[in-house]
């Protein structure tokens, strides 16, 4: 038995959960735990300008490692400033577990000075939460909420802790961390009823044109092996989501990268024209299906989720496989037959000659396709790409093509604008030898950028790329095509001189304006050891195509009209 | 750009829950409701044979497609430890009422009379009011309102379904589907 306060119980919580950065800010809520931070010196912190940055940092940092990644707040207006980025990595499934200082308990429920009843005001966009009312609970909490946050569908978990719970002094006993948890109420699936598994297995047997649409969970499974060995051993083509992109090479024969709204044509037409999809941890978005009732009509469907409750949520499904996608995999692999495809494999071939969604247009001016093929080929298409929400993310999704595993970072789900600078802070941080390009809206970067600061102080070395069109590029496309042209607050007109602003910052840049320079600065900026910006000034009003309008099908897919 | 809907049908489900007995598992249930756009018919709480857990019954209407996946929806909460939706299993579920009326002695024993068929018991008695308890399905507690209304109905205090699903008849055998 020692004696040890709840500050110090945290923090050795984090180190026996393998955590080794936290993102954060303090308040007066808050810091008595930051108080016992200094004991623990294993546990670096990471002092961001603003906590929606510390929670898109925490949520990077967990995409890319796998680990639950960890941000502090404190009370009030510190913890409801995390509330986008828990949401964020809710609709993502991202680990995050955030741990905010609450007033001490005789001032709950008195509006005491930064109150916030953030338990209550985070419990939609939470997968659980606590709030911490003895400090003899933190510990269990801390192992539990770690636990939750990185099993089955991963998700955001807040821990709420009263200033007086953090500074109190109890007498601990080091058992405590061997103790196994005890969650009644909480049982991941792993493997699927096998009755079902043989029900899918004479599916894709008999298909004659197979579809697999991967998504986020065969990441978050680490399925890339699996994925890729019933996709070859069936010789099935594999459609990923947005948040799938990266789970299967996309130099690989069969892959067809995303679909949806802006996905390329072949991908959505191989969805509709296939006689059976085998949905792997994804959970048909309404990006992807468009109208429900037109979605991918002539096909079976497999569902492969961790999650019960995505089961026919959108699509009705018919054969549902229920359990972790890597472990289902591992089921089904060995028991379907091995075949090829070969007719089906030529027709999508032939949708991809009739439909060159990925051909830029001639043009001297600059454009974001152009600014994102250079990227991707001086990385070799193996650079961490991180994104927020808009043209800039359709255009980094269709002209970045991912060779290597989970290097795609986006804000799929909530859309989130501002996400790419704090998120891509993240993941250099969580993977510090790849190289980072945050590529950014000129809109969502404004929204974050007070991170630059962060990055320059902790020489966190992103590469930054603007796409900067001096406006909120996707809102002027819908006002273009679905609003008549009425154009109406899509145009920044003051930008501020973004080169500037990052030597501000104190942080390298180059300001690149043509086809010609774009080869040279994405080399000068790679070749730099720290971080470094470039503000592409790319052509205005220019569409992402393809595109498929809301609640449509493919039906309605709209080509770049040439 | 949202596209326009048919305004949903409304369909009624009844779910079981065991959940842990914690400060804030309601408040995560009805904010679950809530969020859903299910609303709650009647839900009714009690500690159940487990210790630390309770179980509830639920009524919750919602749109079909939607209240279809309510239980497994619910199961994503930590704190629930099982949930069954019985609304298509055969079940027995009770609802008690107490439904205070105006009775002064000169319709009293007329009251008392029709209360009888329906089984209540009297629970109180004042000078010019008098209040009884029913049990039953909710059918029965209607009728009996809607009977009991002619006197003028002070206040109905109703608990909300409780429901178990009925044992098997058969003796020594599982179900195999």
């Amino acid at each position: 038995m020692t004696k040890k306060t709840g500050g110090q119980i945290v923090c050795e919580g984090l180190l026996k959960q393998g955590v080794d950065t936290v993102f954060g800010i303090p308040g007066g809520a808050i810091l008595p735990l930051y108080g016992s931070l200094s004991q623990y010196p294993d546990l670096k912190h990471i002092l961001v300008r603003h906590e929606q940055g510390a929670s898109h940092a925490a949520d990077g940092y967990a995409r890319i490692t796998g680990k639950a990644g960890v941000c502090f707040a404190t009370s009030g207006p510190g913890a409801t400033n995390l509330i986008t980025g828990l949401a964020t990595a809710m609709m993502d499934s991202s680990p995050v577990v955030a741990i905010t200082g609450q007033v001490a308990r005789p001032g709950i429920g008195k509006d005491s000075f930064q109150e916030t009843d953030i338990t209550g005001a985070t419990l939609p966009v939470t997968k659980h939460s606590y709030l911490v009312m003895d400090p003899r609970d933190l510990a269990r909490v801390i192992k539990e909420a770690f636990y939750i946050a990185t099993t089955g569908r991963p998700g955001p978990v807040l821990i709420d802790v009263p200033r007086d719970v953090f500074a109190e002094l109890i007498d601990f006993d080091d058992s405590i961390w061997d103790e196994p948890i005890d969650l009644p109420g909480y049982h991941p699936p792993t493997i699927a009823d096998l009755k079902n598994v043989k029900s899918a297995a004479k599916l894709i047997d008999d298909s004659k044109k197979p579809v697999i649409l991967a998504g986020h969970g065969v990441i978050i499974s680490h399925a890339y092996k699996e994925l890729k060995e019933l996709a070859e051993k069936c010789q099935i083509p594999v459609v990923t989501t947005l948040l799938g992109i990266s789970s299967f090479p996309e130099d690989h024969i069969l892959s067809l990268s995303f679909p949806g709204m802006h996905g390329v044509a072949w991908a959505s037409l191989a969805l509709d024209e296939a006689d059976l999809i085998i949905a792997i941890g994804s959970r048909f978005d309404d990006r992807i299906t468009g109208d429900t009732k037109r979605f991918a009509t002539r096909s079976k469907k497999i569902h492969i989720d961790i999650d019960p409750a995505e089961i026919n949520k959108n699509i009705k499904v018919d054969v549902p496989l229920i359990g972790n996608v890597k472990d289902v995999l591992n089921q089904l692999n060995p028991i379907v037959e091995q075949k090829t495809h070969q007719e089906w494999v030529r027709s999508i071939e032939q949708m991809k000659a009739d439909h060159p969604s990925l051909k830029i247009k001639e043009t001297d001016e600059l454009l974001g396709q152009h600014v994102i093929k250079a990227i991707f080929e001086e990385t070799d298409g193996k650079a961490i790409v991180v994104t927020g929400v808009g043209q800039h993310q359709m255009w980094a999704a269709q002209h970045y093509h991912f060779y290597a595993q989970n290097t795609w970072v986006t804000s799929g789900g909530l859309g989130t604008m501002g996400f790419e600078v704090p998120a891509a802070m993240g993941a250099q941080v969580g993977k510090p030898d790849n190289t980072v390009w945050s590529i950014a809206g000129d809109g969502g970067f404004q929204m974050t950028m007070s991170e630059l600061a962060t990055i320059v102080e902790n020489n966190i070395p992103v590469k930054f790329a603007i796409m900067n069109n001096n406006h909120l590029g996707m809102i002027t496309q819908w006002q273009e095509l679905f609003f008549d042209k009425d154009y109406q607050a899509n145009a920044y007109t003051a930008n501020p001189d973004f080169a500037k602003l990052a030597n501000a910052f104190g942080m390298k840049s180059l300001r690149v304006e043509s086809q010609e320079d774009l080869k040279d600065a994405i080399n000068e900026a790679e070749a730099h050891p720290g971080p470094f910006l470039i503000d592409f000034i790319i052509k205005k009003e220019e569409n992402v195509y393809p595109m498929i309008p809301s609640g449509q099908s493919v039906e309605e897919l709209m080509e770049e009209p040439i | 750009m949202s596209t326009s809907q048919n305004i949903p049908n409304i369909e009624t489900r009844t779910v079981v829950a065991l959940v842990e007995d914690r400060p804030g598992v309601l408040a995560r249930i009805a904010g679950f409701f809530r969020r859903q756009g299910f609303n709650i018919e009647s839900l009714a709480v009690g500690k159940s044979e487990k210790e630390g857990l309770s179980r509830m019954t639920f009524v919750v209407e919602g749109a079909p497609d939607v209240i279809g996946l309510v239980a497994a929806k619910l199961d994503r909460l930590i704190e629930i430890v099982e949930v069954i939706d019985i609304t298509e299993e055969n079940f027995a579920y009770r609802e008690m009422a107490l439904i205070k009326i105006n009775a002064d002695e000169k319709i009293r024993g007329e009251i008392l009379q029709l209360a009888n068929v329906f089984r209540v018991r009297v629970v109180d008695v004042g000078a010019d009011e008098m209040t009884i308890e029913t049990t039953g399905d909710s059918k029965k507690i209607d009728s009996l309102i809607e009977l009991m209304n002619q006197y003028g109905i002070i206040e109905i205090m109703r608990t909300g379904r409780v429901a178990v699903l009925r044992s098997s008849l058969e003796i020594n055998t599982k179900k195999e589907k």
